[in-house]
């Protein structure tokens, strides 16, 4: 026990009243640079407060094209500067209901219960287009596997449980799939993306349909599925997991050089998923709203059928005049002019006809 | 103070002076008094009022579930089917798993740090234990994600499958994502906890007691197990449901390593599912009434399952420790 009896002693010797005054005086030193660097941070922000402020809330989905659009207005209207806070697309509709945000953003437009709960008349505009990729991991196999959307379905009702089932071998004849298990890999969290991808799979499967449904959150019924939180999740997850595969949405997915396959759309074709093919499966239902906005498992030779919107909702008579004309005229340039920057950070630019929808349903604000 | 007081009293020449000394002394210490009472009465409302929120937030599922969502499997937000059973039991296995395997390593790492290491090594060890502590939980779900599952899932799974695969804990497909996953980060999370609280304790047992053993003969390492421990029992066990709270409790960490599947088997290798996993991937986009009420009622329960949890360790050392 020699080194507990050292202790008291060591302390006097290794920490003079020289070393300790010294130590002092630093940390007394830093505390009072921390002061005055806070001091001059709060000294410096009523400027950036003199702005009007215009505060939005919502999917998480809409944040990286909305925070590089709302970016770009402020560099142009440098007295107007828009804060979004991406709490999820639930959230976002909680605080629009309880009218503490100038807009909110979801996936999945309100429906009619939560409409009546918002106690106005609401006004709902398609602003940006998503799609969901399937990744996988298979030693060997490059991108590019053809899956039909039955084939999809068959895996995520563990119907089709190993790689080399005929039904999918039947599609790749060139490749050499492996005798593997499937894992199938889905969002955890409730999100816009599981909604896309569920209602792809119920529109193509009767079954699905019936035995899970459409939703943001869905109970798998795969009995090898695991479930990853965020895109980050199921992307490391299907990283990892040789013989997985999993659903990412479009912009992740073309940022980090996944592994993906090319899916088999209504008419016939295999296409990738890409800002083009998303855009294309858009441009085929000019008159969307918000009760009629699936667009997935659409007809065309380009069109990919895991696509689908996203939404902003407004108050069609918001309570203060000044700040709804101004939030008026920030979704106009938002669901027009600033369609091309989408394109920069891989989000889906609205097709032209679409545009023009969402503009004659912005029209209606007062 | 009070000697203070008490002297000043007694050498004032007028009796009025010594009164009114004496009274705000009696004012100064009712003041104390009660504001050590208030902030014991502010938590006792805080967790009121938390228990009172959550039954309100989730009276619609009571309503609806009644007491069958304590037992049932089912977890369906299309057709709005709720229970909470497989969530219960990924929370406290992996907890159990967690403060079993932190407990071991925690007390023994505190007696190297307080009664073996050098003295210099022992500070340098401590310090960056506790650093561990202050580690944020998303950068361990994260490191557990890319780092710790694939280890799981290519070795260690292996490893105990080839080792004890006989038992139903360690049968099945490896997937790197699962409870054993949740429970190693989740161990990594308490343990700074139990090791700071134990080296603390030990290092203020007085010196007495140490020499007293090793003049009886006992060796370093009997002093450690039957004279050091004994007397910090209760202290340890204090140490141990404060890291099983947080183990309970704990979000982010498990939601990533966890594989968010609401089913209960006995494999450690298959994925689960915790409460508090659940309610932070599903309560932002729960929209409908009675899948949010479901969540809160989940919120309950943890609460519930947490008092059990403290009331069974602090009846364990009534019974056990004298």
């Amino acid at each position: 026990m020699a080194t507990g009896e050292h202790r008291e002693e060591e302390d006097l010797t290794d920490t003079g009243s020289h070393g300790r005054k010294a130590t002092r005086r630093l940390v007394l030193g830093a505390a009072l640079g921390c002061t005055a660097w806070y001091g001059t941070m709060l000294a410096g922000a009523p400027a950036a407060l003199a702005a009007t402020q215009i505060v939005g809330a919502g999917s998480t989905f809409d944040f990286p094209f909305f925070s590089k659009a709302f970016y770009d207005y402020t560099e142009k209207h440098p007295d107007v500067t828009v804060n979004y806070q991406s709490i999820g697309s639930g959230g976002g509709i909680q605080q629009f209901t309880a009218k503490t945000v100038d807009f909110g953003a979801s996936d999945v437009p309100m429906n009619s219960a939560e409409l009546t709960r918002a106690g106005g008349p609401v006004l709902q505009i398609p602003i940006t287009l998503g799609g969901a990729g399937v990744a996988y991991n298979l030693p060997g196999i490059e991108k590019g596997m053809h899956l039909t959307r039955e084939v999809i379905a068959d895996i995520y009702l563990g119907k089709i449980t190993k790689w080399n089932d005929p039904a999918i071998a039947k599609l790749n004849p060139g490749m050499k799939l492996p005798d593997m298990a499937i894992t199938v890999v889905h969002r955890s969290d409730g999100s816009g993306t599981t909604y896309i991808f569920t209602d792809f799979l119920s529109s193509v499967s009767p079954e699905w349909k019936s035995k899970v449904g459409t939703n943001k959150d869905v109970q798998w019924p795969a009995p090898s599925s695991v479930g990853g939180k965020g895109n980050e999740g199921v992307a490391g997850l299907v990283k990892q997991t040789p013989g997985s595969i999993g659903y990412v949405e479009l912009a992740y997915l073309l940022q980090n050089q996944m592994t993906y396959a090319q899916v088999q759309n209504k008419a016939g074709t295999y296409v990738y998923p890409s800002v083009d093919t998303v855009a294309a499966a858009a441009a085929t239902k000019p008159d969307v709203s918000s009760t009629n906005f699936s667009i997935v498992d659409t007809s065309c030779a380009q069109c990919y059928p895991i696509s689908g919107y996203s939404w902003v909702m407004l108050y069609k008579a918001p309570a203060d005049p000044t700040r709804g004309k101004l939030v008026k005229e920030i979704m106009t340039w938002l669901a027009t002019d600033a369609q091309p920057i989408a394109k920069t950070v891989d989000y889906v630019p609205l097709p032209e006809n679409v545009q023009k929808t969402a503009l004659s349903v912005l029209g209606e604000m007062q | 103070m009070t000697e203070r007081a008490m002297s000043a009293a007694a050498a004032a020449p007028s009796g009025a002076h010594a009164r009114t000394l004496r009274s705000a002394e009696r004012i100064g210490s009712t003041i104390f008094v009660g504001a050590l009472q208030g902030s014991c009465w502010l938590f006792l409302l805080i967790v009121g009022g938390l228990a009172a929120e959550l039954i309100w937030g989730a009276r619609l599922s009571l309503k609806t579930f009644g007491i069958g969502f304590l037992w049932s499997s089912q977890w369906n937000p299309v057709t709005e089917q709720f229970g909470a059973l497989p969530f219960i039991y990924g929370t406290v296995v992996t907890s159990v798993i967690a403060l079993v395997l932190a407990a071991i390593v925690g007390i023994m790492s505190a007696i190297y740090l307080a009664e073996f290491a050098p003295r210099r090594l022992g500070a340098y060890l401590g310090l960056l234990i506790e650093l561990l502590a202050a580690v944020p939980s998303i950068v361990y779900g994260l490191w557990g994600l890319f780092v710790l599952a694939p280890l799981v899932a290519n070795w260690i799974g292996p490893g105990l499958q080839d080792a004890l695969g006989f038992l139903p804990f360690f049968q099945g497909t490896i997937y790197g994502v699962n409870m054993l996953t949740a429970a190693l980060i989740l161990t990594l999370m308490i343990v700074p906890t139990i090791t700071a609280i134990t080296r603390d304790l030990i290092i203020a047992i007085p010196m007495r007691m140490r020499e007293a053993a090793l003049a009886l003969g006992a060796t370093p390492w009997e002093t450690a197990y039957k004279v050091i421990l004994p007397s910090v029992t209760r202290g340890i066990v204090g140490a141990c449901l404060l890291a099983f709270g947080r183990a309970l409790g704990e979000t982010i960490a498990t939601t990533m390593v966890i594989g968010n599947r609401p089913v209960i088997s006995a494999s450690l290798f298959a994925p689960g599912y915790t409460i508090a996993s659940v309610i932070a991937n599903e309560f932002t986009e729960a929209t409908s009434d009675l899948y949010l009420s479901a969540l809160i009622e989940l919120g309950l329960i943890l609460l519930i399952v947490s008092l059990i949890v403290i009331g069974m360790g602090r009846l364990m050392v009534r019974l056990f420790v004298r």
